[in-house]
């Protein structure tokens, strides 16, 4: 019995990317849209909180609203819940700075047991680490090209 | 000493008895269809122990324990110990040889571990180099994850192909004592499949092909037909992969729908949560020993197929975009056998 013989490895394959179990997209997109949503809601009101009740700069503002979310998306990884928030937000909470921190604290909580150095240190930006080589390596090309732009 | 049949399926003369067995389930297993039927449970999955990885070498150890522990053998009296399990350098089951004493072999078959184990053992009993001797394996959901995935606080969606690494662990004694148990008679070691899937979350679908491969050769070698069998088990298709292989092996002139049940597909039966149902060496293991090799003894099942599939690819492997090589190995198992 060779099942090569039987079945035709390139008919299988689309086969399989036909009959499988797909996403809900239109379902994701939606929970996507009002989690994600209901996050830039927070951030809002954290603006609004920020510049009105304890009269903070602008500058002061946007680091105030960026803590706060920083600091809200580590503690609910902490207690466990954010990832039961992913599990069905997706994007929604992927994409967003609670996204960020949850991929940074993950792996912190994650690797503590392999030591504070080749366990924590070493791991930490394993999920985070290509988002900051690319966003940084893209914003310098971005600066490199709006200099050349100023001075033509 | 077996003799070979067919292209390469293996006929055990003094067929191995499975004197006793035993499995240990974490908590989302506990709460499955089958709960009631592990022998050992519990609910944290840190075990009481540091780590996730003394937890599933705990799960191991446990699962070797009890099963020497039914068969009212001695450490000392177990000739070999052949044990595998999913994480890199198979520690759990280093580890577990070294608490226990016993000479060790050290298998990875990734998920299809507890067919091979079996395979192996029963040849090492019949052809008379063991008298007793040990089958086992273990998975760990978090440790599984670990390994291949992203660390378990990361909130990331699964896709709907995707499996849930079971937290299990069997454990299986083979003896070359005779009287009243379940016999593997038996054995087709399986060849690596690969169909060129190369997507991590649909296992099913890479496994499958190998699962339709061992079972139809297993069937053109012992002459048998699928509805000889009580039961064909195949280990961790899934949901998905389970269609697949009903579909593939019609194609090929096999039925398997009326007696395939998977363990994968069958251990979190009913949880949504678990898209395509469960994977890992513990799943098919604890099935075996917590549900089929009870009912086998129960006289409710007289004669089932054990093909416990495997994935072989690494992180690695699939980073550098290679597809996903799959294996599966069937052991048949009945009762009532007589020299």
């Amino acid at each position: 019995m060779d099942i090569k013989k039987n079945i035709d490895a390139t008919n299988y394959q689309e086969y399989v990317k036909r009959a499988m179990p797909k996403s809900h997209l239109f379902k994701e997109c939606l929970m996507a849209f009002i989690v994600g949503g209901l996050i830039c809601v927070l951030g809002e009101a954290l603006n609004d909180f920020g510049g009105n009740v304890i009269m903070l700069d602008e500058a002061g503002v946007n680091a105030f609203r960026s803590a706060t979310l920083i600091f809200l998306g580590a503690l609910f990884t902490g207690i466990g819940i954010y990832d039961v928030l992913g599990r069905f937000a997706g994007a929604g909470s992927i994409v967003p700075i609670t996204g960020f921190a949850n991929s940074i604290v993950s792996p912190a909580l994650e690797y503590k047991w392999e030591g504070y150095i080749l366990g924590v240190g070493a791991k930490l930006f394993t999920i985070a680490g290509p988002v900051l080589v690319y966003g940084i390596s893209s914003s310098i090309i971005v600066g490199i090209i709006y200099y050349i732009i100023g001075v033509i | 000493m077996g003799i070979r049949i067919g292209s390469r399926t293996v006929k055990f003369d003094m067929p191995p008895n499975i004197i006793s067995f035993s499995s240990v389930a974490g908590k989302d297993e506990m709460n499955g269809p089958y709960g009631s039927c592990f022998d050992i449970t519990f609910e944290d999955g840190l075990w009481g122990e540091k780590t996730y990885e003394l937890a599933e070498r705990k799960m191991q150890l446990k699962a070797v324990e009890t099963a020497l522990k039914k068969s009212g053998l001695k450490a000392d009296e177990i000739h070999l110990l052949f044990g595998g399990d999913l994480l890199n350098q198979i520690i759990s089951s280093g580890f577990v040889a070294r608490q226990m004493g016993i000479p060790f072999i050290g298998l990875y078959g990734a998920c299809s571990t507890m067919s091979e184990s079996l395979l192996v053992g029963s040849m090492a009993v019949d052809g008379g180099f063991a008298q007793h001797a040990i089958s086992t394996t273990s998975s760990h959901f978090a440790t599984a994850e670990r390994q291949f995935r992203n660390p378990l606080e990361l909130g990331t969606p699964k896709t709907p192909t995707a499996q849930n690494t079971a937290t299990a662990a069997g454990a299986v004694v083979l003896s070359a004592r005779r009287g009243q148990y379940p016999s593997v008679i038996y054995a087709t070691p399986g060849r690596v499949v690969d169909m060129g899937i190369n997507d991590v979350n649909n296992m099913g679908a890479a496994m499958a092909p190998a699962a339709a491969e061992t079972i139809i050769c297993h069937m053109e070698d012992t002459g048998r037909q699928p509805g000889d069998y009580d039961a064909i088990v195949t280990g961790d298709l899934g949901v998905f992969g389970s269609e697949l292989l009903i579909k593939y092996a019609s194609e090929s002139g096999w039925d398997l729908s009326g007696v395939h049940k998977d363990c994968g597909a069958l251990i979190y039966e009913g949880n949504k949560l678990m898209h395509c149902g469960g994977s890992g060496c513990g799943c098919s293991a604890s099935m075996l020993c917590g549900y089929f090799l009870p009912e086998l003894i129960k006289g409710n099942l007289k004669r089932i197929l054990f093909v416990a599939t495997g994935a072989l690819h690494s992180p690695t492997s699939a980073l550098q975009g290679e597809t996903i090589p799959s294996i599966a190995h069937a052991i048949a198992i009945e009762t009532g056998y007589s020299l």
